[in-house]
């Protein structure tokens, strides 16, 4: 026999061929009947009576055919049954397959977010030899504070990276086109496509070998940027284009679809890369030499051959080299490392953690479905149980019965899975809408087969998991007593009923752990929230323009602080005379609270006068430049000495006003006002420190307090500006109107990003946001899950029970007396539960402490509160079943 | 199950037994299902009935063991039928149960005779 023989077909006709075999036998008996002198009748009569029960014998001949064959005749038996059943209960089967419907596809909904962003290499060829070179200063407790050209040199000559790549982000304005427009540039060394080793689509890219110092004047463009800005000119190799009025050749255009490798939303989307030198005009010499962080950092292609790790102990040796060859750059207090961080993990790190704590979340609630399927799958068990008694009495094996129990868990499973999936599908829109734009890897976010596969194994598992229960209690069936209870309806043994308990207590802890964690996350974002910020965001709206800064000196407009104060001045002028603004101010991009794109780096590397501890290292605060409005305009506080003013210019000595916090940390049980500190390593004048304001999340809205200076805009440049309008403001309006005056005083400025300060806070949670509401979601459902769950017991409980009751209530118990017993073994379970579920959610919560913020992991309030609704939840569910035992008419119970 | 009520005479088979007097009956020839009832019946000179449903679940299972073959052949009457056929597998078979039978009624002849003269020693 071959394994061909279970095909449906094949088996078909062997079936026929076996009927056709006993009708044959019937038919000689009957002829041989005849024969020996019996009349046709009788004959066909006795023979029929000889030769018995065709079915039957046809269906145990059948039964010694293979069990290959067998075991798929059952599986397609058992499948069928299943079907049919539950189609004979579809109350019972639309709840336990929408249960399972909501969990498959949420938890696929997660795992597809994760399948993107975590679980893929990064789309480019060998990603797992591409680094992020990162440089720290430990002893300062600074990351990633960059690198320089002659750092870049030492680790492109360390023989461990095939090729080092350094970049920097930045914005430009491209002209030139219908409107100036502000386009995201990453300056590269031309060897940067080939670290990653992805080609243009279009053009030839940069010559890796090219050494050209400064800029080659060659830019690769993205895709995007290719069709919105130029319409996807065919002839765009070789066009020549204006990026801060300075000129590039595009000699490459990128695929659709490739995203620099960055851990910012921003970066990711770079629309240009113009190739550069990392040294040579229009850097001076002496910042090239110096080592000190010139650009942003590098990234790298690990040697093949080599691990990551052992990349790092050689990078290691190095630097400790360097740091004895140079121990004036590299004083031993400031600890210089260069950390090298899988490309991968420095694109995706931000997000894994939550990443997975929403998938734990997520599995949870599953799991607590699982719980409740098995609940009511028990519940119907133990009205199954004379079915199952009766076929086990009459010879069925007890394994048949199990495989059989399965089977139709497996199918509900996988119906509800499917049917999750579906929904998935056809909700996948608003879902990946529901994923902030800061996580990485969005647009990769797809219903790809192995998602499919992971839903379709889930099903698999779950349907096994719930379906385990029922299964295992047909083997401690008690045939003789289920047959004695002869009509009545349930038959739950005590060990089934522990079982339920069991169910049911877990199902209560589950939804204890992901409630508890729910408020935690919801109050550490409340906490957030309502944090007093120390600024106030309402009813300020914020647009931005930036200044060209081109590699050609003479061709900048705005070469000094004199200049760009001259173009600050007035466009402040012409956008008070606008209708409803009040207040104006302009700032630098790290002037902009709670979003600091990279190319802002708000870092500021100051020099403390006479302060020893230091020495010549410098500190890190970080810092903006504003104009004297700022403060009023976005209503800062002033503690202590006096604001910017618009006397403080270049013309007179440079003053900074302090946070609290900074005149704290560097001068403690000192007067900071009148102090003076020097604002980089290459300034010469002293800036004198004039006033302090009071703290302000500007920075982050974690952190109560960072150090923070702010510098005049009329002393310092800043090129990248924000234009702050206090008013009743219509967003798109203002910007429309802000742009014609930004305009009106330099046409070819852009002008982007009009929001408002509440967006830019609201988008700065964006994560938090969405875990939030998702563990929100995932909770309420757990809630409802469990309280359904301790209900489905109850009412069977009660239901069971009637008999009792009745007679309780016949012999003159009271209905409270019996609504206690009820509710005594509600709390019991809710008790256990609740015990349980704490001890889970105390491990739990302590696992997510990096995930609070404002809230200790062992917050009482989310604890209790979580205790509480989910135990009133439960006893409300239990309420309904114990009114329907005190109503239970006596008479009806002892006839019935 | 149907209705048995055989002759008293008539005895039922075990299950390995009933595979062994199958095996028996095919030994001088293929012949189909109905034909083997009657060869073990005649045979047995009328005690031995064998159900249909204990011969054909018998049969498949010979059939899925190799020990048989089935080819289609024409009965008497000129009806399509089964036919049954010893395999070599089948005949190696048959030899060695029936060596076991032989030991096995040899053994319950010899407890069913009258207790030798020194069997004073059975409980």
């Amino acid at each position: 026999m071959s394994l061909l023989e279970w095909l449906p077909w094949i088996r078909e006709r062997k079936t026929n061929e076996l009927a056709d075999e006993l009708a044959a036998h019937l038919e000689m008996a009957e002829a041989d009947r005849v024969a020996r002198g019996e009349s046709p009748r009788e004959a066909a009569a006795n023979a029929r009576r000889e030769f018995g029960n065709a079915g039957l014998v046809q269906e145990i001949s059948r039964d010694e055919w293979g069990s290959g064959a067998m075991g798929a005749e059952r599986l397609a038996q058992d499948v069928r049954f299943a079907l049919r059943l539950l189609r004979k209960a579809p109350g019972f089967a639309s709840v336990a397959i929408l249960t399972i419907a909501l969990g498959i596809g949420a938890t696929t909904a997660i795992y597809s977010v994760i399948d993107a962003t975590l679980l893929h290499p990064l789309p480019y060829p060998h990603a797992e030899a591409l680094v992020r070179i990162e440089d720290d200063l430990v002893g300062l407790g600074a990351r990633d504070v960059g690198m320089s050209t002659p750092e870049w040199r030492d680790l492109e000559r360390s023989g461990v990276f095939e090729s080092v790549s350094p970049f920097w982000f930045d914005n430009n304005n491209l002209t030139g086109l219908a409107h100036p427009q502000r386009v995201k540039l990453l300056i590269a060394a031309p060897t940067y496509f080939t670290v990653l080793g992805v080609k243009p689509q279009r053009g030839a890219g940069f010559d890796p070998l090219d050494r050209t110092p400064g800029f080659n004047e060659q830019a690769v463009i993205s895709d995007g940027l290719w069709k919105s800005a130029f319409g996807g000119d065919p002839n765009i190799l070789g066009r020549i284009v204006q990026l801060d009025s300075d000129s590039y050749r595009i000699v490459g255009v990128m695929p659709a679809g490739f995203h620099a490798p960055a851990r910012i939303g921003d970066e990711r989307a770079t629309e240009v890369w113009p190739a550069f030198g990392f040294a040579g005009a229009p850097l001076s010499e002496a910042s090239v030499q110096a080592r000190s962080p010139l650009f942003e950092g590098a990234i790298a292609r690990v040697k093949p051959g080599l691990t990551i790790a052992e990349a790092q102990s050689r990078i290691d040796a190095l630097v400790q080299a360097l740091r004895r060859q140079f121990p004036g750059d590299y004083p031993p207090q400031s600890d210089w490392r260069v950390r090298l961080v899988p490309l991968k993990d420095s694109v995706v790190g931000d997000v894994r953690q939550p990443l997975l704590f929403l998938f734990g979340a997520v599995a949870l609630v599953l799991l607590i479905g699982c719980a409740n399927v098995a609940n009511l799958l028990l519940a119907r068990a133990s009205t199954r149980g004379r079915e199952m008694a009766v076929r086990l009495a009459l010879g069925g094996a007890p394994s048949r019965l199990m495989r059989q129990l399965l089977t139709e868990s497996v199918v509900l499973s996988v119906v509800g899975g499917v049917i999750g999936v579906a929904i998935l599908l056809a909700t996948k829109g608003s879902f990946v809408r529901l994923v902030p734009e800061s996580v990485p890897r969005l647009h990769a976010i797809s219903i790809n087969w192995g998602v499919l596969g992971f839903a379709f194994a889930a099903s698999l598992a779950a349907g096994a998991v719930f379906g385990l229960a029922p299964a295992l209690h047909v083997r401690g069936l008690d045939v003789i007593r289920v047959l004695k209870l002869e009509g009545r309806g349930s038959t739950s043994s005590k060990e089934q009923k522990r079982t339920r308990h069991l169910l049911v207590v877990a199902e209560f802890a589950l939804s204890l752990v992901l409630m508890t964690a729910g408020g935690l996350l919801a109050r550490s974002f409340w906490e957030m929230v309502n944090a007093p910020l120390g600024f106030n965001p309402r009813n300020v709206t914020m647009v931005r323009t930036r200044l060209p800064y081109p590699n050609e000196p003479g061709e900048d407009l705005y070469p000094d602080v004199a200049a760009e104060a001259r173009f600050v001045r007035e466009v402040i002028r012409r956008s008070r005379a606008l209708p409803g603004v009040e207040g104006v101010a302009i700032g630098s991009g790290a002037a902009v609270p709670l979003d600091h794109p990279q190319q802002d780096q708000p870092v500021l590397r100051v020099r403390l006068e006479g302060d020893a501890s230091h020495g010549e290292q410098p500190l890190f605060v970080t810092g903006s430049e504003v104009t004297p409005e700022y403060f009023h305009v976005l209503g800062m506080t002033l503690v202590r000495g006096r604001l910017l003013d618009e006397f403080d210019i270049d013309s007179s000595p440079p003053v900074a006003v302090i946070n609290e916090s900074m005149a704290r940390t560097y001068w403690p049980n000192q007067d900071a006002l009148g102090k003076r500190l020097k604002l980089s390593r290459r300034a010469t004048a002293w800036t004198t420190i004039v006033g302090i304001v009071a703290d302000a999340r500007t920075e982050s809205l974690e952190a109560a307090s960072t150090p923070h200076l702010f510098a005049s805009l009329y002393q310092q440049q800043g090129k990248h500006l924000a234009i702050f309008l206090r008013g009743r403001l219509e967003t798109g309006a203002i910007a429309r109107a802000e742009r014609d005056e930004v305009q009106a005083v330099n046409s070819a400025l852009p002008v982007f990003g009009a929001q408002t300060l509440d967006e830019t806070i609201s988008a700065s949670l964006a994560i938090r946001r969405f875990s939030m509401k998702l563990i929100a979601m995932f909770a309420v459902t757990a809630l409802f899950l469990a309280a359904l769950g301790i209900y489905g017991v109850m009412s069977c409980m009660v239901s069971e029970h009637a008999h009792e009751f009745g007679l309780r209530i016949a012999l003159g118990a009271r209905p409270a007396d019996v609504m206690s017993m009820v509710m005594r073994q509600a709390v019991r379970l809710v008790a256990v539960g609740a015990a349980v579920g704490l001890v889970g959610a105390v491990l739990v919560s302590r696992g997510m402490a990096g995930l609070l913020v404002g809230v200790r992991f062992t917050d009482p309030v989310s604890f209790g509160a979580a205790t509480a609704l989910l135990t009133l939840v439960a006893l409300a569910g239990c309420y309904l079943p114990a009114r329907r035992a005190i109503r239970v008419d006596p008479m009806v119970a002892l006839h019935g | 199950m149907p209705s048995r009520n055989p002759p008293t005479s008539r005895i039922e088979l075990l299950q390995g037994t009933l595979d062994f007097i199958v095996l028996q009956a095919l030994r001088w020839g293929p012949c189909h299902g109905y034909g083997i009832v009657q060869l073990i019946r005649s045979q047995s000179r009328n005690v031995l009935q064998v159900e249909t449903g204990s011969l054909y679940p018998a049969l498949q299972r010979l059939v899925r063991q190799r020990a048989i073959s089935t080819e289609w052949g024409v009965s008497d009457n000129n009806r399509r039928v089964r036919m049954y056929r010893l395999t070599a597998k089948g005949r190696a078979r048959l030899t060695a149960e029936r060596s076991k039978w032989e030991q096995l009624s040899e053994a319950i002849a010899s407890l069913m005779l009258p207790p030798a003269a020194d069997g004073e020693g059975t409980p």
